[in-house]
């Protein structure tokens, strides 16, 4: 009848509102290995603080040398790059598959809105780490993420508002903890992301 | 119920041009292109709709120079963003009766 028109064309509108102005989710799979990766770094970099000796048995009195500092870097950069890279092979392959394009406006647009807070967050850390508040750099950097996440969330599926308000929340607590930071990242940017991956992956398949 | 299939637009029947709508509503401006690839449809096809909607003034249009090939950017009127919200509370209204 008529109303069966009407009722597709209400459907039509919101699928088109929805496919015009989302980007295509990360693939479910990268956001489990950028947690892999995430957790395998956070033990390494407990290994490297705590093998230095050169720590009282307080954590939170870690006083970072030159030289730990400088693995850590390593460390987190190695972490970013291959998170960052799988991340843009399987959303590529991803969006093939779903005859998206990868780079649309709305990929442009959530990506500017994700790295403005990132990039923010990325700096002061920096000069954290420049002006010896190395402590607040793990809190930091959740903080931060989850405020890109939130930002950039406008673009892209709702869960990934639900991550970003989790890794602040997380951020947060990790600087009233302050000392066990290590172990709030491990849970934001490690078991997080496999929960949202495996999240994601199931959200693909229905 | 007459009052109700008066409030709904002519110029929204087609699909395509629902999809126009749809898509300019949310966002600020879409070029010719991610509009052809977002409704799937042939150049003619979506020209003569795009004309449609201009001609009734729901649209309109920004043309400019990306490395020298013409881009044509369209962005919803004000005119067309009321018209367009009313003709769906108007389908909404009839789905409800």
């Amino acid at each position: 009848m008529e109303k069966q028109k009407y009722i597709q064309d209400i459907e039509a509108i919101k699928d088109m509102m929805d496919r015009s102005s989302k980007f295509i989710s990360l693939s479910g799979l990268s956001g489990v290995l950028a947690g892999t990766f995430a957790l395998v770094a956070a033990y390494l970099a407990y290994g490297t603080i705590y093998s230095g000796g050169l720590y009282s048995m307080e954590y939170r009195d870690a006083i970072l040398s030159r030289s730990t500092l400088s693995q850590l870097l390593a460390i987190g950069i190695t972490t970013i790059i291959l998170s960052i890279g799988c991340g843009i092979f399987l959303t590529t392959r991803k969006a093939r598959k779903m005859n998206q394009s990868m780079f649309d406006k709305q990929a442009k647009l959530m990506l500017i809105n994700l790295a403005i807070p990132l990039v923010t967050g990325g700096v002061l850390c920096l000069i954290l780490l420049l002006k010896r508040g190395v402590t607040l750099v793990a809190p930091m950097t959740l903080i931060f993420y989850g405020l890109a996440l939130v930002n950039a969330s406008k673009y892209a599926v709702d869960a990934m508002r639900t991550l970003g308000l989790i890794q602040i929340a997380l951020g947060l607590l990790a600087t009233w903890f302050i000392g066990y930071g290590l172990i709030f990242w491990a849970i934001g940017f490690g078991v997080m992301h496999i929960i949202y991956g495996i999240f994601m992956h199931l959200n693909d398949r229905q | 119920m007459k009052h109700i299939l008066k409030d709904l637009n002519k110029a929204f029947e087609n699909r395509v041009r629902l999809g126009i709508m749809s898509a300019l509503l949310v966002n600020d401006s879409i070029n010719f292109k991610e509009l052809k690839r977002l409704l799937d449809v042939t150049d003619g096809n979506l020209a003569s709709h795009i004309k449609a909607l201009e001609k009734k003034e729901y649209i309109t249009f920004e043309k400019s120079f990306i490395d020298r090939k013409p881009n044509t950017t369209y962005s919803i009127t004000k005119l067309g963003r009321l018209a367009f919200k009313k003709h769906v509370a108007a389908i909404e209204n009839l789905l409800k009766t």
